[in-house]
């Protein structure tokens, strides 16, 4: 298994026809992600890479049956785009789209509360189940099918650590990243509880950064409820507070969200963390051979 | 982006939230002009500067007169002052806030901010005014209240009045208080503040309730929709390195260290800073250049990263994904060339075509050090500047 994409997934990429949208359509076509739609209003009719284009969200799933979406359209138009694809029911919208104003997804949350979709982003790289689908902008190829999942508040810190674990033959299940913005869909205690009840996962990652308290909720909850193995890492341990840190949510403010701070929480509460970004993959693999898991983690 | 406590004000009147009378002013003579239209016996000079603590740093005046508004005025104008939000730099006096004074009974403090927690925003309380909150929430956290916002209804009246009453406003004023809060939130969503903080907010001996101070800051993703705050943009209040990178869309941060990074996203940037502290090394500055390595791109963040003059050498670190390490070399390679740098550069390059990337820089002629890892290129550049 995996979580929350697989190779049945079929995904509508909202806001098809702009340049970024093009280039990863056929990234995630070429990787083998089931893309059955696209969607920009007024361009109906179209095909982009063989994929026909709908004017809204509503007709690509009556006529695709798609469950999924990815969103790339402008900052601006971002919350609207992700309010259709709720409305239209699919189980999984992924943001892709980086500068959306927070108060626009403040709306978009309490919008989305007892609703089924869940939205994982924005500002993020995406999701991918090696080997099945790959939804977002990440680089396919350093992805390798195994046991361990990945999640990440970072997109190039979550491409180094898979591929550290790949080059050591540990593969992934899946990789979610769940964006650098101080309001997201899906936080970590959302992918650590999928991964957890996930059969075919091990063991963790989980990679955050300085700002908020994401990772010292999360942390808590792996201490009451975790009953697999997590490795950490915190990015941002010589940040100067009051700095934003590119991410929007990568600010220590008020002395809160230092990495310390985080870092001292997660060994607290038993998650081992890598004490340099050079050794997220030695680190896991040293807690999977202390739990017995190395060898039914490793790749053959 | 940040405003002026003086621009800051003029959008909370805007809204109903009272504020003390008062003038912006560049020279002396706008001062005693400004000064002279003011009704009370007794004139604030302040300060106008993006920083907190002005108070103390003697940035805030008490004019009994028009000449000593003069004096004062003059005595502002062009000084640099040290808070302990300014950094041992400081910063200079450009502008001042000439405000009429407030017969004083209390103050409080009354902020704005997003609870990351709840994706909500929510508004905070305390009869602490004049104090920083991180400090009465340090000291004294009883004394903070909050009231969390449903984005459906808004900040209610039953709200600001609960807040009201918990931080002890005068009975007879809650209502005027409560006018305030919700004042105070709409101008929060309807122009996208990231912060607003009122401290302190006053009760008066005449029974008012006003905003003595007002920090006001914006999203910066929301700008595009208002272009009447963006006009409030001080250029000079802000790092001249970090104006130029914007405009080439790079995330530049300065820092103390001399060691300049350049890397592709924010994360791993971040990190870099990090390991170069680990082997011992101090960073420069934070850059992100984000996807697309272009020589261009690089060429720019070379020119910012080497107009910081403590920077002794350079460490790229890119993870390729899916722009290719190629393509990113010869960026390095033609940027390099093009502001004929000088100082030791170490790149680490990782991702598709890696092997003709590294190729491409060691066979350049150039003085570029390539970097098997990421430790590795750390540890280089750590040794280089040393």
């Amino acid at each position: 298994m995996s979580v929350f994409v697989n190779k049945d997934t079929k995904v509508i990429v909202q806001g098809i026809t702009g340049s970024t949208a093009l280039f990863h359509t056929k990234q995630m076509l070429e990787y083998g992600t089931k893309i059955v739609a696209g969607v920009t209003p007024g361009k109906a009719g179209q095909e982009v890479e063989g994929v026909p284009v709908f004017n809204t969200v509503e007709e690509a799933v009556k006529a695709t049956g798609a469950n999924a979406s990815v969103v790339y359209v402008p900052p601006a138009f971002a919350a609207d785009a992700i309010v259709e694809a709720v409305d239209a029911e699919l189980d999984l919208v992924i943001t892709i789209t980086e500068h959306i104003p927070v108060i626009d997804m403040i709306k978009v949350k309490r919008y989305m509360k007892g609703k089924k979709t869940r939205l994982v982003g924005p500002n993020c790289p995406g999701v991918i189940t090696p080997d099945e689908c790959k939804i977002g902008i990440m680089p396919g190829y350093i992805h390798r099918k195994g046991h361990v999942g990945v999640v990440s508040r970072s997109g190039t810190l979550t491409y180094e650590a898979v591929h550290q674990l790949s080059q050591a033959d540990i593969g992934q299940t899946t990789a979610v990243g769940i964006g650098g913005d101080p309001v997201n869909g899906t936080d970590f205690i959302d992918v650590l509880k999928a991964f957890n009840e996930d059969d075919e996962t091990y063991a963790v990652i989980m990679i955050g950064e300085i700002g908020g308290t994401a990772e010292e909720e999360a942390a808590e909850w792996i201490k009451a409820n975790m009953s697999k193995p997590v490795v950490g890492f915190i990015g941002g341990q010589t940040a100067p507070p009051g700095k934003r840190m590119g991410h929007a949510g990568a600010i220590i403010s008020g002395g809160k969200g230092t990495a310390d701070e985080k870092i001292k929480t997660l060994n607290a509460c038993g998650v081992k963390v890598a004490e340099t970004p050079a050794v997220m993959g030695e680190t896991l693999i040293s807690v999977l051979k202390e739990k017995g898991l190395y060898e039914k983690c490793l790749i053959k | 982006m940040n405003i002026h406590e003086y621009q800051g004000k003029e959008l909370l009147r805007k809204y109903g939230v009272a504020v003390p009378d008062g003038k912006v002013a560049f020279t002396p003579e706008e001062a005693v002009k400004a000064a002279e239209t003011l009704n009370s016996t007794v004139k604030v000079v302040k300060a106008q500067i993006h920083a907190g603590g002005r108070g103390k740093a003697g940035g805030v005046k008490l004019a009994k007169s028009l000449d000593e508004v003069r004096t004062y005025a003059e005595e502002l104008l062009g000084k640099t002052l040290v808070t302990h939000q300014t950094g041992p730099e400081g910063k200079e006096v450009k502008r001042l806030l000439i405000e009429e004074g407030s017969d004083i009974q209390s103050e409080f403090y009354i902020g704005l901010v997003l609870d990351r927690a709840t994706s909500r925003i929510v508004m905070m309380g305390s009869e602490e005014g004049g104090t920083e909150i991180e400090e009465v929430a340090a000291n004294t956290p009883e004394k903070i209240f909050r009231e969390t916002v449903d984005p459906v209804v808004g900040l209610m009246p039953y709200q600001a009045r609960r807040l009201a009453f918990n931080i002890n406003i005068p009975v007879n004023l809650v209502n005027k208080a409560v006018k305030f809060m919700i004042g105070l939130y709409n101008v929060f969503v309807e122009n996208d503040c990231s912060i607003a903080e009122i401290n302190p907010l006053v009760t008066t001996g005449d029974g008012q309730v006003m905003a003595l101070d007002a920090k006001l800051n914006f999203d910066d993703n929301a700008l595009y929709r208002h272009k009447d705050i963006l006009e409030l943009r001080d250029l000079d209040e802000e790092d001249e390195k970090e104006i130029e990178a914007s405009k080439y869309d790079l995330s530049y941060i300065a820092l103390d260290g001399n060691i300049g990074c350049m890397v592709n996203g924010a994360g791993l940037a971040m990190s870099t800073m990090d390991i170069i502290k680990h082997y011992g090394g101090d960073p420069a500055n934070f850059l992100d250049v984000g996807g697309g390595a272009t020589a261009e791109k690089v060429t720019e963040a070379f020119k910012i990263i080497l107009s910081d003059k403590n920077v002794q050498g350079i460490f790229v670190n890119i993870f390729g994904g899916i722009m290719k390490c190629d393509v990113i070399a010869e960026g390095v390679i033609e940027a390099t060339k093009q502001v004929g740098l000088k100082l030791p550069l170490v790149v680490r390059l990782e991702g598709t075509n890696v092997e003709i990337g590294k190729k491409m820089l060691n066979e350049s002629g150039l003085n570029i050090v390539a970097a098997e890892s990421m430790a590795d290129g750390a540890e280089k550049i750590v040794s280089l500047v040393k």
